[in-house]
């Protein structure tokens, strides 16, 4: 009925600024940049020619299978990362739950005799239920997720490190499961990539994406509009456990042993600090998933680049350190220039 | 057109609403008939905030009756009040910044691509575009975020996405605040929109007189919980209305003085 009033008398109307036509480069150029992940594309690209002339090695098939395993683990937990940080919310704990789901897993084979894929899927609805616990405490009980995911940090880590007793045990093997499942070559990096597509279609084009940026966005507004967004940001921290836990699954196959003391806040940190490389912003609201897997492709370049040039491992964090500076403020930078850009 | 006689979509009778010990409402009994704009003017602290609250399910009244087209309710809560056709526009606006025009639109309300549970951003970018056109509101496109628009641009988008969520009755919580002449002449272009289509009727506060009495057909005056004035827009003027707000507030301070003196 709302769609067929009448039209009304016209308004003032402001005249339009006609815009200048350049060529159809430029223009191609300007829309690219105006993406919100054009300065971190820039930032990668200049990286690796970087890189790549200072060790030809850089792109060789050999390294390239070395970066992808560096950059797959990181960005399927940035993914997870991405999600919460736009609803407003972290998850510290996410290293945690990286370790401890193929131990479930290795257990329900072990002990249990379960078939690898059940494991697996234990694993997962175990880290789904530890994703319930931050939010529900994180909701429920007001407390900020900084604090809540701190804590299930410690506890999950006491967790795996007790039932694994401290060591280290061999990935169970049940033939193609394990190629599929991060073993083979390139299987990681094809799970993280098609994680990466799925997460960024749910995000753009599902109402729980849009739901999930509204929450972030106007918690108050979103909620009065009707959002639930009690269930978006519970269902949030349990999607970025259960990638977690998939994503340390995914690299006890490739490493075929399970290490309870994988992960950690390191991959946490680095994933977030992709998160937020790619253009996410800590206080909610905006955020991408293809943005925050460039952003970890940044870091893994600097990582594996500086490893070829074999920088001392004691300088490695100092100019890792640095790089991450200069790589936001260059991105920081890049963004401003193109909302000025944009008016 | 001084007087309607349209049926009543609101009436309210005797409504009290105490917090602690003070009443905020001390029996207010309006009324509002369709395609109406009802301006609901009063100093600070007169109840203004409180009617609206109660309108719109949020607050829940500790005495009196509310009808909505002639049959008693009892609004228990905002999305109760939302099914009966009440939708509320408050002066935070409940927009998402970082979303664009027509994702606001259609918060909660998104067209889905079916079978598959994708947003189907073709139709909601066409509908959204159509309908604020329709209403006269000019925006640069229905593509840019919220947060690039003007404070006048906002409110028309939250004023438009309530109307087109089928509202019949609409409440304004102060829509012409904090904005300059040309902003309020936007929101009150859409008003004046709405008013010619008829098909909403609509409760609006506002502290500029001139304002209400250019866009609404009828001024209710609150004090103390109270409505002191009921005339037609045509029949009062600004200069009666600052009169009585100026007398009540003078008796408010000579009556506090009066307990010092003696």
């Amino acid at each position: 009925m709302a769609e067929n009033v009448l039209v009304a008398p016209p308004m003032e109307e402001e005249p339009e600024p006609t815009p200048e036509r350049p060529s159809p480069w430029l223009r191609l150029a300007r829309l690219f940049l105006r993406q919100r992940e054009a300065s971190i594309v820039v930032v990668a690209i200049a990286l690796i020619i970087y890189f790549q002339l200072s060790k030809p090695a850089f792109l060789s098939a050999q390294n390239i299978r070395t970066l992808s395993q560096f950059v797959a683990a990181t960005a399927i937990i940035s993914a997870g990362e991405v999600m919460l940080l736009i609803c407003g919310e972290i998850d510290l704990s996410v290293g945690q739950v990286y370790a401890l789901a193929p131990f479930i897993m290795y257990f329900a084979k072990q002990e249990a005799g379960l078939p690898l894929i059940v494991g697996l899927i234990l694993g997962l609805i175990v880290c789904a239920l530890v994703g319930l616990f931050n939010g529900l405490i994180t909701v429920a009980l007001r407390v900020p997720s900084f604090i809540t995911t701190l804590g299930t940090l410690f506890l999950i880590n006491g967790l795996t490190l007790t039932i694994s007793q401290g060591f280290p045990v061999l990935t169970p093997s049940e033939g193609l499961v394990d190629e599929v499942l991060g073993h083979a070559s390139y299987s990681e990096i094809i799970w993280a990539i098609a994680i990466a597509i799925v997460m960024q279609i749910v995000l753009s084009w599902t109402r729980w994406g849009l739901h999930t940026i509204a929450t972030g966005g106007n918690l108050l507004g979103a909620s009065e509009v009707g959002v639930n967004v009690a269930r978006i940001k519970i269902g949030n921290f349990m999607l970025c456990s259960v990638l977690g836990g998939f994503a340390g699954t995914l690299e006890a196959f490739r490493i075929t042993s399970i290490d309870p003391q994988a992960g950690g806040t390191d991959i946490m940190f680095l994933a977030v600090a992709g998160a937020v490389i790619g253009g996410t912003a800590l206080t909610g609201g905006l955020g991408t998933i293809i943005g925050a897997f460039l952003g970890t492709l940044v870091l893994s370049i600097l990582r594996d680049g500086f490893t070829l040039l074999g920088v001392s491992a004691f300088t490695f964090d100092i100019i890792l350190g640095a790089a991450i500076l200069v790589a936001m403020i260059l991105n920081v930078r890049l963004r401003l220039w193109r909302e000025a850009g944009r008016e | 057109m001084s007087e309607f006689t349209t049926p009543e979509v609101i009436r309210t009778e005797g409504l009290v609403k105490r917090f602690g010990a003070v009443t905020a409402l001390n029996g207010v009994s309006l009324y509002l008939r369709q395609g109406e704009v009802l301006g609901l003017v009063g100093d600070n602290g007169a109840g203004k905030s409180t009617l609206i609250k109660i309108l719109t399910g949020f607050l829940q009244p500790d005495e009196g009756r509310i009808f909505i087209d002639g049959t008693e309710v009892r609004l228990h809560s905002v999305s109760h009040a939302r099914s009966l056709g009440i939708e509320t526009v408050y002066q935070d606006l409940a927009l998402i910044n970082e979303l664009s025009v027509y994702h606001n639109m259609f918060l909660k309300r998104e067209s889905l691509l079916k079978p598959f549970p994708l947003l189907d951003n073709r139709r909601m970018r066409r509908l959204a575009r159509e309908y604020l056109e329709s209403m006269g509101v000019n925006i640069p496109s229905v593509d840019i975020e919220v947060a690039r628009l003007s404070g006048g641009q906002r409110q028309s988008i939250a004023i438009a996405r309530a109307v087109y969520s089928q509202a019949r009755i609409l409440l304004l919580d102060e829509p012409l605040a904090a904005m300059g002449a040309k902003e309020g002449s936007l929101i009150m272009n859409l008003i004046r929109t709405l008013k010619n289509e008829g098909q909403v009727s609509i409760i609006m506060i506002a502290h500029n007189y001139a304002q209400v009495l250019e866009i609404c057909d009828r001024v209710n005056l609150l004090q103390h919980g109270r409505i002191v004035l009921d005339k037609p827009a045509a029949q009062t003027s600004v200069e009666e209305l600052t009169e009585l707000v100026m007398r009540e507030y003078r008796a408010g301070v000579n009556q506090r003085r009066q307990p010092a003196a003696g």
